[in-house]
């Protein structure tokens, strides 16, 4: 049986090596086809009606005008009279029609009535919850009370950070067409093209197995992009009353922003106690966030640091809003915001360097605490921080002020369920199956290079399918699992599949199999790599069936395995007098076991330091108290970073001895998370005071600037009055 | 976007020909970036689109003795671009330098840029131009108003006037012409503006049958100007406050400034008594300080919005220390 | 409608039910193909709409014939009509820079330009920067230094570039931050983009591969 492990590192051909995915000449040509770009013959344009109410129960609704349009071919109430709504932008009726025009005059000509409720749509102040506020979670470890007692410095502080929205490019949405009533065909935007059958089958009451779902390029998911939503389902529904025709919704801006998906936000009360020298005694937290009318998870809190005593407490408040969902790493962003924002202000408070405050405490990091502590002294090289830092707030001339800030974070990524089948065909030609997707974090490459790798191939003699649930089924690509699965399947399946054509191939060379080697495009005798025989000389052994094999994840051997660490600094100018930050330059040191493609992981951390930047300095979902509806469901008001907005971006990959004999493990989600918490950090460097919350607009720092002590700082009428 | 008819005259006469009486009848297409998204948006439906960008006599930019004429048409690139524009009128160009995106400036013209609509974020959403609820009450002051008026703000209008070149070239003395049935109209800049009373007003002095044809700037000889932009990003963004001003200079002293703020009211904002402290003084930072004190002297917040009293005090402080650096930041 | 506007029964000769009235403007409910001509300050101009007009698109420079509403916008047109797909509909508000295609040479906002506007000119879409199988050098810039992730903004982020280096051969690192301000990407790509851009200024080689313990700066 073949060894499955991951070949020395002198032997590796592309793993570990900055390879262009491949992919990316359908990309920047535009002819990469997106759900959101199919056309189907005789297709029909879906379109949505919601509700403008965030809460309201729907008492008529009347869809004879829409549906005496010509060119309007079906509608479909979602939500009957009587069902009460629960957010604003909830779907409400469907219409199919022969163009764009036509179903946005039918759902122009619908009329509802609606009985309205009253509603909750915010929640930073968590005394104004009322009802909405359920106690979630409540922990004690170790004696809390007598810790703080002893403490020699107590630190309070408030932090949080608003609900964000994934705001996908490519909305959310899909295709269906029915071949007969009882097969359908779905295109849909997924980050789990072998789980949508399972979950649009049951609603329209037909099995799975005849679903045949389709995607070939998704842009973008973020974790909103797990499930399947009731539109899909109309989708369907609404094909099906137009005889079969292909239906197509996509989510509209304004939706995808109100109800595709969400952070859950994050507020909290801290007390951190210290002892003078700076090792952390105790926590405390008392902290609330929403994620919608369901619930929103609670952050972990201390994050990463096992404070020895703490207790916190969590509350949910179910607000009117669009639901939560998976947003990269999920509540991890939430948690190290809260708690590295507590940790700094301790050090500030001690006077202590933030690096030294971390190190002295990071036996407390337990399981990573060496890799925090060697990827402190990369950053802090990088970073030139022990030059560049200063006492909190120290003065500078002029009205802009810099100043440093750190942060660190962990996850898991552990590889997924996997499966895949290999092909080596007689005239040597080589196919890899799976029913994966790539989300743009490089999976098809990933793929191929580990194929091509195993086989001593190039990479363009690999011919990949995938996004078709018809192959073998892989996870959903979430929670960073992608890489470490579809890696370890395809390096399994394609080391049974060698093995194979290597029994084919020894008697030939009058050797044992496990003599040859598969190398630079020739099968070889690995004690003379002179004997051997090309690729292709040595396919022409396997007869005439193809040689066929399954790759599984798990399996045997060890190539993969879960859990990372990383470190950020991150370098911020604040102009005191207008409140706006830039970010200078934020470094990034990053461990994630074995990299197959170290270019397309260091982007996943560029973008990850971009999103990052988003987060901290500009996105919030607004919400009017009022009305309850979102007051920025664009791209106008939403914001998001521009290629002028994110400074310096510096990343440092983790790799080598140590770090490369764990395996592969999941890089997607880690370096999302610190962003935040190190730019927040900076920017209390910078000014002298925490601003407490996310994102650092300049009415939150002008108002944190005038009331130092106020909580929550956001724009209750920020800095009014301030002196220039 | 609702259904509507579509004509491309090629001369003025033509086009306000083809436009109506009311504002639902017809709307003026120029750049488009506005008024597309308006429509998307359902915040206007008109029933014909008159194209005027086919009328070639609104089109170009020239400096001449008489000063800088600017053809409505011109696009905001074509003012970046034009080098007698950068030279004279330093204010004009880093107004149209805050405009981000090259596409915009590609598109938008300086027509559509004094034209456009509010972005106040319940306009947009069909609360209606003075964002008001079913019972008729205003949203505004009691709603997130963090991008909403500091001056000219005690109602029933409460947005800011979104243009970012009209501060620059009101500053500088500009006139705008506008043609209609009735032939040819010429207004200062500055009463081009108006603040709407009813929510089917709008916010300038154009009638629904008339267009703007062009911008004229007098001479700017012994002028100093420059525009500071308080902007959140450098993607494409709208200005939390802004200044432009022009400086008249008799050798260091200032002879007579001119500041108007921009994204704080309404409409553009005069800022007469800052203007006044200026006059006969030399400028200093102590000057410039207190100019942007007074600058904001009227100001009242709402709610949530205080914080922009500080920026647009900060914008008018730095824009005088600018111009009287030559236009240099 | 005001003074002496007269119509005239022309174009298509189809009939319509509603005329001009003399105190406002009445639409016509029925489709109708083509456009009537109506007499205007003493010239005739026609007048399209609201129902499917037909039109001529220069794309690519293929000329392209279709039929669509005025409300129809270029990027619809481009999509649904002539299936190029390349440019995106995702902010559909002249923010986000995804449907950018280049007419007559300068970038736009494909979302904000009616598709019947858009007739005379010349377009440029990223599937048009494509010279047989062989990419435009932005692309090929953009594929070497990995600026795309998901790809969604990718093709109006590459028209963009083009443009920019059309008007601005040897950008500096300043120049590039300020010059792209129109186009906004989601997985965070702008680090491989501003490289991109660099690149394809200056032709230099792509960075080296391979190694342990790698740095990569994405400052520029």
């Amino acid at each position: 049986m073949a060894e499955y492990k991951w070949p020395e590192p002198e032997k590796r051909s592309l793993i570990g090596k900055r390879i262009s995915r491949v992919d990316g000449p359908a990309k920047v040509s535009g002819k990469a086809k997106y759900t959101y770009d199919i056309k189907r013959p005789d297709m029909l344009y879906g379109k949505v009606l919601r509700s403008p109410h965030a809460h309201a129960k729907i008492v008529s609704i009347d869809t004879s005008a829409a549906e005496k349009m010509p060119g309007v071919k079906a509608v479909k109430v979602i939500q009957e009279p009587g069902t009460e709504i629960k957010w604003a932008g909830d779907e409400i009726v469907a219409v199919a029609a022969v163009d764009e025009p036509t179903a946005e005059d039918a759902i122009r000509a619908i009329k509802v009535t609606y009985e309205k409720l009253p509603h909750l749509v915010v929640e930073e102040d968590l005394s104004a919850a009322g009802d909405n506020a359920k106690p979630a979670a409540e922990q004690t470890a170790g004696e809390p009370e007598k810790a703080f007692g002893e403490a020699e410095v107590i630190v309070e502080g408030f932090y949080g950070l608003p609900v964000i929205t994934h705001c996908c490019l490519e909305s959310h949405g899909s295709i269906s067409e029915w071949e007969g009533d009882q097969n359908l065909l779905v295109h849909i935007s997924t980050q789990a093209v072998s789980n949508v059958a399972n979950q649009i089958g049951r609603p329209l009451g037909i099995p799975a197995a005849n679903v045949r779902v389709k995607q070939d390029h998704i842009g973008g998911g973020f974790g909103s992009k797990f499930q399947v939503d009731r539109w899909d389902v109309t989708a369907a529904q609404l094909s099906k009353m137009a005889g079969g025709k292909p239906v197509k919704i996509m989510l509209e801006r304004d939706a995808e922003l109100m109800v595709a998906g969400i952070r859950p936000s994050a507020y909290a009360r801290v007390k951190v106690g210290a002892k003078r020298d700076g090792e952390i005694i105790a926590w405390q937290s008392e902290s609330w966030n929403t994620g919608g009318s369901g619930g929103g998870g609670s952050p972990p809190l201390p994050y990463v640091f096992s404070v020895p005593n703490k207790h916190t407490q969590h509350t949910g408040i179910a607000t009117n809003t669009g639901s939560a969902r998976a947003w990269r790493a999920p509540n991890h962003p939430q948690g190290c915001l809260v708690t590295m924002s507590a940790l700094e202000d301790t050090a500030a408070r001690l006077e202590m360097d933030p690096l030294d405050f971390f190190l002295k405490n990071i036996e407390l990091a337990g399981r990573f605490a060496e890799v925090y502590r060697e990827e402190f002294a990369i950053a802090a090289d990088l970073m030139e921080w022990k030059k560049n830092w200063h006492q909190r707030g120290a003065k500078t001339a002029g009205p802009v002020k810099r100043g440093l800030g750190l942060s660190l974070h962990t996850w898991g990524g552990g590889g997924h369920g996997s499966n895949c089948d290999v092909i080596i065909h007689p005239d040597g030609s080589v196919e890899v199956k799976m029913g994966t997707q790539d989300l743009g974090t490089g999976t098809r490459t990933a793929i191929m290079m580990v194929a091509a790798e195993t086989f001593g191939l190039p990479l363009e003699a690999i011919k990949l399918m995938i996004g078709d649930n018809q192959f073998p089924t892989s996870g959903a690509s979430g929670g960073s699992t992608t890489i470490g699965g579809v890696s370890a399947s395809t390096r399994r399946g394609t080391l049974d599949a060698l093995e194979q054509l290597f029994e084919k191939v020894a008697p030939s060379l009058n050797v044992q199999p496990a003599d040859l080697e598969a190398v630079a495009g020739r099968i070889r005798v690995k004690s003379d790599p002179r004997r051997g025989l090309s690729w292709k000389e040595a396919c022409m052994k396997i007869g005439g069936t193809a040689i066929t094999t399954r790759g599984r994840n798990p399996g045997p051997g060890t190539l993969n395995s879960s859990g990372v660490g990383g470190v950020q600094m991150a370098d911020v100018s604040v102009d005191v007098e207008t409140g706006i930050v830039r970010v200078n330059k934020v470094v990034a040191v990053q461990d994630c076991g074995l990299i197959i493609d170290l270019k397309t992981a260091e982007s996943q951390v560029y973008g990850a330091l971009i999103m990052g930047v988003c987060y901290a300095l500009y996105e919030e979902r607004i919400m009017d108290a009022r009305t309850g509806r979102m007051l920025n469901p664009n791209m106008e008001f939403y914001k998001l970073a521009g290629l002028g907005d994110i400074g310096e971006l510096v990343v440092h990959m983790m790799t080598g001895k140590a770090y490369d004999e764990r395996g592969v493990i999941g890089l997607g989600e880690p370096p999302v998370i610190s962003p935040g918490a190190a730019i927040s950090n900076a920017v209390a460097n910078a000014v002298g005071v925490r601003v407490p919350s996310l994102p650092l607009t300049p009415d939150r720092v002008l108002a944190a600037l005038q009331y130092p002590d106020r909580e929550g700082g956001s724009s209750k009428n920020g800095g009014n009055d301030a002196g220039i | 976007m609702r259904a509507f008819e579509y004509a491309s005259p090629t001369t003025k006469e033509q086009a306000v020909s083809l436009l109506g009486n009311s504002w639902d009848e017809a709307e003026v297409l120029a750049g488009g970036t506005d008024l597309l998204s308006l429509m998307k948006d359902g915040c206007v439906a008109p029933k014909r689109l008159v194209n005027i960008k086919e009328i070639r006599e609104l089109r170009g930019i020239s400096a001449g003795g008489g000063g800088l004429r600017i053809g409505a048409l011109a696009t905001i690139q074509e003012l970046l671009d034009n080098r007698a524009v950068s030279r004279a009128y330093p204010a004009i160009t880093q107004a149209a330098e805050g405009i981000t995106s090259p596409q915009i400036r590609s598109l938008g013209t300086i027509g559509g840029e004094l034209c456009q609509r509010p972005r106040c974020w319940y306009y947009r959403a069909g609360y209606g131009l003075l964002a008001t609820d079913e019972q008729g009450e205003p949203l505004v002051p009691s709603g997130d108003n963090r991008y909403h008026a500091i001056l000219g703000n005690a109602g029933p209008a409460y947005f800011v006037h979104a243009s970012s070149l009209a501060p620059a070239l009101i500053a500088l003395g500009a006139k705008v012409r506008l043609f209609g049935p009735d032939g040819v109209r010429e207004m200062w800049l500055d009463q081009f503006f108006t603040t709407p009373l009813t929510a089917d007003d709008r916010e300038t002095a154009l009638k629904p049958n008339e267009i703007v044809t062009e911008i004229i700037v007098p001479t700017a000889l012994g002028v100093k100007s420059a525009t500071y932009e308080v902007r959140q990003r450098e993607a494409l963004d709208w200005p939390l406050a802004t200044a432009s001003v022009a400086l008249s200079m008799s050798g260091d002293r200032v002879r007579v400034a001119r500041i108007v703020m921009g994204h704080v009211a309404p409409r553009p904002w005069r800022a007469a008594e800052a203007e006044q402290v200026l006059a006969e003084k030399a400028v200093t930072e102590e000057v410039a300080q207190k100019a942007g004190e007074l600058a904001l002297n009227g100001a009242n917040s709402l709610s949530r919005n205080g914080y922009k009293i500080q920026l647009a005090r900060v914008a008018v402080k730095r824009a005088i220390l600018m111009a009287a650096r030559g236009g240099r930041g | 409608m005001q003074r002496d506007e007269k119509m005239k029964e022309k174009g298509s000769g189809l009939s319509r039910r509603t005329f001009l009235k003399v105190s406002g403007i009445s639409l016509s409910v029925p489709v109708v193909l083509g456009h009537r001509t109506i007499k205007v300050a003493g010239a005739e101009v026609e007048v399209y709409g609201p129902g499917k007009v037909p039109i001529a698109l220069t794309v690519n420079g293929a000329k392209h014939t279709a039929e669509v509403e005025p409300r129809v916008t270029l990027l619809e047109a481009l999509r649904h009509e002539l299936d190029l797909t390349g440019a995106k509909r995702v902010c559909d508000r002249a923010t986000c820079g995804a449907c950018t295609v280049i007419m007559d040479g300068k970038p736009v906002y494909s979302c904000s330009v009616l598709a019947l506007e858009a007739q005379g000119k010349q377009i440029t879409t990223a599937e048009g920067l494509l010279r047989g199988d062989r990419l435009h050098p932005v692309q090929q810039a953009f594929i070497d230094n990995d600026a795309q992730q998901c790809g969604f903004c990718t093709p109006g982020f590459v028209v963009a570039c083009k443009v920019f280096l059309d008007k601005n051969p040897n950008p500096t690192p300043e120049e590039i931050q300020k010059g792209l301000g129109g186009n906004l990407c989601r997985c965070g790509t702008y680090v491989g983009v501003r490289a991109a851009v660099a690149q394809a200024a200056n032709q230099y080689p792509n960075r080296k591969g391979g190694g342990n313990q790698s740095t990569s700066k994405g400052g520029r």
